[in-house]
């Protein structure tokens, strides 16, 4: 497989989120709105890529016995790393994020990487990997987040367009399912014609 | 490369190594977003106290515990040319939709109320969140009035709070928090001849 086509396949044809239906905790909790959902799918994507180059760079260090516990401790590691720097430097998007930046430790989509791809791959593949399916996810949850605030709020990235409020559900939990359904079938329609 | 065998000997070293390397790298991270993040959080407190205490040159703060509730409650005296212009109450209420809601109101030495800005709140983006100040006006109904001709409770409840569409809960829990705020103004700054000592 060529880089490239590694670094492509996140976005359609193994997205995580719409094809893989990796990272739904996240995907359904932080998109109420487009910017949730870019902020949140940015830092799995940074997460994603330092744990995929950690991996790859220890993986024959680490017995397959225990190889779980430390690939975990590693991701926990760099997404407190993430928490703080944010809260340091980024105080506006903390307060917008920061009740969702642990839940990237519990998103099986970085751990799954970890394991499926990283493990076994050379490190160059995997850091490729990790950009792809972190866009990948980006995109996914931006669009579900835009979907939302567009029918939830009439806005759109914060730009608001209509007075009052919108369809109220979509900006609550049964939104986020009925939204997600919705484009899953979509992207299964786009990916029937190619 | 060969994998390394799944030895007692092997798992327990790589886990220690795995842990002790983490623990070192969070140690340094720590310390250095240690100063920034404290900055953060002052320069939020203070600007909250801006905002809902009228023009001020010196600053003094202490806590209270209000009657009803676990936590006590800061107080910000601010005085300008050594009169007292207003009080910034650092306030809290357990009662919104998910955890607690902290928020920051000021009253005139008389009792009215200044302004209300949220510092920290989990509500349901979309919705609750329409207490902060930049999602939407709400808030702005409480300026100018007095808790104690004034129920500061929402409508439903009997007072005269306008609740938030669909957000009721938190409406409430943010009246409650204002009337702990007041409830302790008023015992320990109206009755006590508006000085802080």
């Amino acid at each position: 497989m060529s880089q490239i086509k590694n670094f492509t396949k996140g976005f359609v044809k193994e997205n995580p989120v719409f094809v893989l239906l990796l990272g739904l905790c996240p995907a359904l909790g932080v998109t109420t709105s487009a910017f949730n959902g870019f902020g949140m799918g940015l830092a799995t994507t940074f997460v994603l890529v330092s744990s995929n180059i950690v991996v790859s760079l220890i993986k024959s260090q680490i017995p397959d016995k225990v190889r779980i516990p430390s690939f975990i401790v590693i991701i926990a590691s760099f997404v407190t790393i993430v928490q703080l720097v944010m809260e340091a430097f980024l105080p506006d998007l903390f307060k917008a994020l920061g009740l969702f930046i642990p839940l990237i430790v519990v998103n099986c989509l970085v751990l799954g990487r970890a394991e499926a791809f990283a493990s076994k791959k050379d490190t160059l593949s995997s850091v490729i990997d990790g950009l792809g399916m972190g866009f990948g996810f980006t995109f996914a949850l931006t669009l579900l987040g835009a979907v939302r605030e567009l029918l939830g709020q009439g806005a759109i990235f914060g730009y608001s367009f209509i007075q009052g409020d919108g369809m109220l559900v979509f900006v609550l939990a049964p939104g986020a399912f009925i939204g997600l359904g919705y484009l899953i079938a979509l992207i299964n329609t786009i990916k029937k014609t190619e | 490369m060969a994998k390394k065998e799944s030895s007692f000997v092997n798992m327990v070293m790589t886990l220690m190594v795995v842990t002790a390397v983490a623990s070192f790298t969070l140690a340094s991270v720590y310390n250095i977003t240690k100063g920034p993040i404290e900055m953060a959080r002052e320069a939020a407190r203070q600007l909250a106290i801006t905002m809902v205490v009228p023009d001020f040159d010196e600053l003094m703060t202490r806590r209270y515990m209000p009657a009803v509730g676990r936590d006590s409650l800061e107080f910000n005296y601010a005085y300008k040319n050594g009169e007292l212009v207003g009080v910034a109450v650092a306030t809290y209420t357990d009662m919104g939709f998910s955890g607690r809601i902290r928020a920051m109101v000021g009253f005139y030495p008389d009792g009215r109320i200044v302004d209300v800005v949220h510092l920290e709140h989990q509500e349901t983006p979309g919705l609750g969140d329409k207490i902060e100040k930049g999602k939407s006006d709400w808030s702005d109904q409480f300026r100018g009035l007095d808790p104690s001709e004034t129920v500061i409770k929402v409508t439903k409840d009997g007072g005269q709070v306008d609740a938030i569409t669909a957000a009721t809960i938190t409406a409430r829990a943010y009246c409650d928090g204002i009337r702990r705020a007041y409830d302790t103004f008023s015992n320990h700054v109206l009755n006590d001849g508006g000085s802080a000592e």
